[in-house]
């Protein structure tokens, strides 16, 4: 249990009080991560199922990674070598997998709402992986956790998301997660991707760069899916980087010393950041991928039946 | 001695007549031959006793789709006309979006077999307005009307050809046949699966917006203009469509509009509570809080005619899916009652105006005998337990399908007799002797 929650589905159902119970669990993590010998006995004998119907390398490995450290058996099935290709339901998939006794069930799927209709029909502890353009909390957590750990907090920060906000479910579980933990988000992009009623989420909505991240103390950028661009929302790649990309010289201008450059992988390069400004000093792409094995740890052990009292001893 | 039946005792409720009373209803012959306030009981009449209830004339709905032939395992003809009774509603209009369309006389001809067969609601088919309801051609309408379809439609389906819509109102005119019209740009749907708007980007579903209807709403109303045919917007749910349909009355134009009970009493914010149940997708969609107070509004002062449940059947394996996945729409026959009841007790809808938007007024949009309690009218009559509080239950539902929004719900209002002909086709609780 993660407090109240049995699932990891949306930080929007999270309290504050649950995301830091998370957060806090994954520093002690993070220390296990960085051992010479990186695995404990917390989760032997329990077993985590990881279920993708959406191609991923680095959630998915990390979500492995993550079972290994903590001694659970974790199985990857992807849907390419499935029976969803012979016609098999969702809900059959997943009850036939929980037949198998997983304790948890990572679950990755491009319809919003998916992990939810699963969790409503099996008995274990469901975590979503990403859901269509909904929620993708593990990584919402991983960016809270990596603002806070360079930040201190994010109790009155500023954060900018910037990109294609319609799409994106990292922003939505970021919004969300910033926003719980007491920090004032700004999104921004081109108007054709910001989603209708944004602003009622509990953000400003910008579509000017610079005023979106001047003064930010993190800014999230946002991949720009190539595959969208065949939707007319923007005229080319070429625009769009030059409006909303980030490089090296509006960084240096606009970006506050001390500022984090967040992206949650895999970069575009040219586009929505530019090399110099993605290995640059502002940039903390490299920690949110490490931190993301830790508050991957954190979801798996709480979720698990580990008690979040004896993993900080 | 004739077929007689007595009800005795209720408020009878016929805006049509402009009846609103407590008064005695005399069925005979299949006809209604007396409503007066004192009236001899024959010996062997059927005596309905419906103190404390509203008689009404049978409910009328303009579009259900009964799925046969084709998705029998969703619905039969049968099972869809019992289903209606027990809302209720004696007379429904049957959309032509079966498999194979219903765009000839042989598919119109085994409706009305089933229906006859049935012998619960009557049962009017719409006969399509393209062959195939492909957009492309226009179907047979002198076949269609001769085989006895009253109105006209591809349903599920907008018109998308202007130039196809033009043609399909101006030939229509020669058969007296109204275009019932599924309103929705497909290219500003896309691939939309809710209403646009706060709840679906929380949810992170593609939105579709009001203007999606608004937009080909204001073309057919510029058709109609154009060539004279007579135009009904099915399932109205946008505050533009309503603003463009008012406009279009006062201009006095051919366009009669309805709204379906979940376009009154639902809203987009009810998707987002529902965590993603397909029971609230629908097409068109629950819209904002907007549009319902506009819809409600509409229909009150008589912008919108009357209302339709759109009463859509689909098995549990189409629903209970991803939401991206999930077939549109949700049964209705039901539950309309109950639900649209609980505007008038939230001050949105008057009894006469609610039982009008069932009764008199469908009845005019297309035409159809009833509507109305006068004397020599159909004996086709509902009677009303305003205050009977129940619970809907998949398990007790008439029809084949459960896919509602008010499944397990605590409803209260509920169809206790249904009168078809005069001949009693559903009663539940109440005492008949």
């Amino acid at each position: 249990m993660i407090g109240r929650q049995r699932h990891c589905i949306a930080l929007e159902d999270f309290s504050r009080d649950e995301l830091e119970l998370v957060l806090d669990l994954a520093v002690s993590m993070k220390e296990v991560l960085r051992r010479p010998i990186k695995k404990v006995p917390s989760l032997r004998g329990k077993s985590v199922v990881n279920l993708f119907f959406e191609a991923s390398t680095r959630t998915r490995s990390s979500f492995e990674i993550a079972a290994k450290i903590l001694s659970a058996d974790a199985l990857n099935w992807t849907s390419a070598s499935s029976s969803v290709s012979k016609g098999e339901t969702l809900i059959d998939t997943a009850r036939n997998l929980e037949a198998m006794r997983p304790d948890v069930l990572v679950i990755r799927h491009s319809a919003s709402g998916a992990p939810r209709l699963v969790a409503d029909h099996v008995g274990c502890a469901v975590v979503s992986a990403g859901d269509g353009a909904h929620e993708h909390p593990s990584q919402g957590l991983l960016d809270c956790f990596t603002v806070r750990e360079r930040l201190g907090t994010l109790e009155g920060k500023t954060l900018a998301i910037v990109g294609d906000v319609s799409h994106s479910r990292v922003a939505r579980s970021d919004l969300h997660g910033f926003t719980k933990l007491g920090a004032r988000v700004r999104m921004c992009g081109p108007p054709t991707m910001m989603p209708a009623g944004l602003a009622q989420l509990g953000c400003t909505v910008h579509t000017d760069l610079r005023e979106a991240v001047e003064g930010a103390d993190a800014v999230v950028m946002l991949r720009i899916q190539h595959e969208r661009i065949g939707d007319p929302l923007i005229p080319n790649t070429r625009e769009y980087s030059r409006l909303w990309g980030l490089n090296s010289k509006k960084a240096a201008e606009w970006l506050k010393p001390g500022a984090l450059v967040l992206h949650p992988g895999p970069i575009n390069r040219g586009v929505e950041l530019s090399p110099e400004v993605a290995d640059g000093p502002f940039s903390v792409i490299l920690d949110q991928v490490q931190n993301g094995v830790a508050v991957r740890m954190a979801i798996l052990y709480l979720l698990a039946g580990g008690d979040p009292a004896e993993a900080r001893a | 001695m004739a077929d007689v039946t007595i009800i005795e005792g209720g408020r009878v409720i016929d805006p049509a007549s402009g009846t609103d009373g407590v008064r005695t209803v005399v069925l005979k012959d299949g006809l209604v031959a007396e409503v007066s306030e004192r009236v001899e009981r024959p010996s062997g009449a059927t005596v309905v006793d419906a103190r404390g209830r509203w008689v009404t004339p049978g409910f009328i709905d303009l579009h259900v789709h009964l799925r046969e032939p084709g998705q029998e395992y969703k619905e039969t003809v049968a099972s869809g006309a019992r289903a209606a009774v027990a809302g209720g509603f004696t007379s429904v209009v049957c959309m032509p979006n079966t498999k194979p369309v219903n765009d000839t006389l042989a598919v119109t001809e085994l409706i009305l077999a089933r229906a006859a067969a049935a012998g619960l609601a009557r049962v009017y088919p719409c006969g399509c307005i393209s062959k195939g309801s492909a957009g492309e051609e226009l179907a047979e309408y002198g076949e269609l009307k001769a085989g006895g379809c009253v109105a006209l439609s591809d349903d599920g389906k907008p018109v998308s050809s202007p130039a196809l819509m033009r043609r399909a109102l101006e030939y229509a005119r020669a058969f007296g046949l109204p275009l019932t019209v599924h309103e929705e740009d497909l290219s500003l749907v896309g691939k939309g699966v809710m209403h646009e708007g706060a709840a679906s980007t929380r949810l992170g579903l593609k939105g579709i917006p009001g203007q999606a209807e608004d937009v080909m709403v204001l073309r057919d109303i510029a058709l109609v203009e154009l060539t004279g045919g007579r135009l009904h917007i099915s399932h109205l749910s946008s505050a533009g469509a309503v603003r463009a349909v008012r406009e279009a009355k006062r201009r006095g134009l051919p366009v009669t509009a309805e709204v379906t009970p979940h376009h009154l009493a639902l809203t987009d914010e009810d998707v987002a509570a529902s965590g993603y149940s397909t029971d609230f997708k629908m097409s068109p969609p629950l819209r904002s809080a907007a549009d319902v107070a506009a819809c409600r509004e509409a229909l009150a002062d008589g912008t919108i005619d009357c209302i339709a449940t759109d009463h859509a059947p689909h098995s549990a394996v189409e629903k209970a899916v991803e939401f991206d996945a999930a077939m549109n729409g949700i049964t209705g026959l039901e539950t309309a009652f109950a639900v649209c009841l609980g505007l008038v007790r939230g001050g949105a809808l008057t009894e006469r105006r609610l039982v009008e938007a069932l009764t008199a007024s469908p009845a005019r949009a297309f035409g159809l005998p009833g509507g109305t309690l006068a004397r020599g009218a159909p004996a086709d009559v509902a009677v009303l337990d305003p205050a009977a509080v129940w619970t809907f239950d998949a398990a007790a539902t008439f029809s084949k399908s459960a896919n509602s929004p008010w499944r397990g719900t605590q409803l209260t209002g509920r169809c206790t007799h249904t009168f078809v002909g005069g001949r009693l086709v559903h009663q539940v609780g109440g005492e008949t002797r």
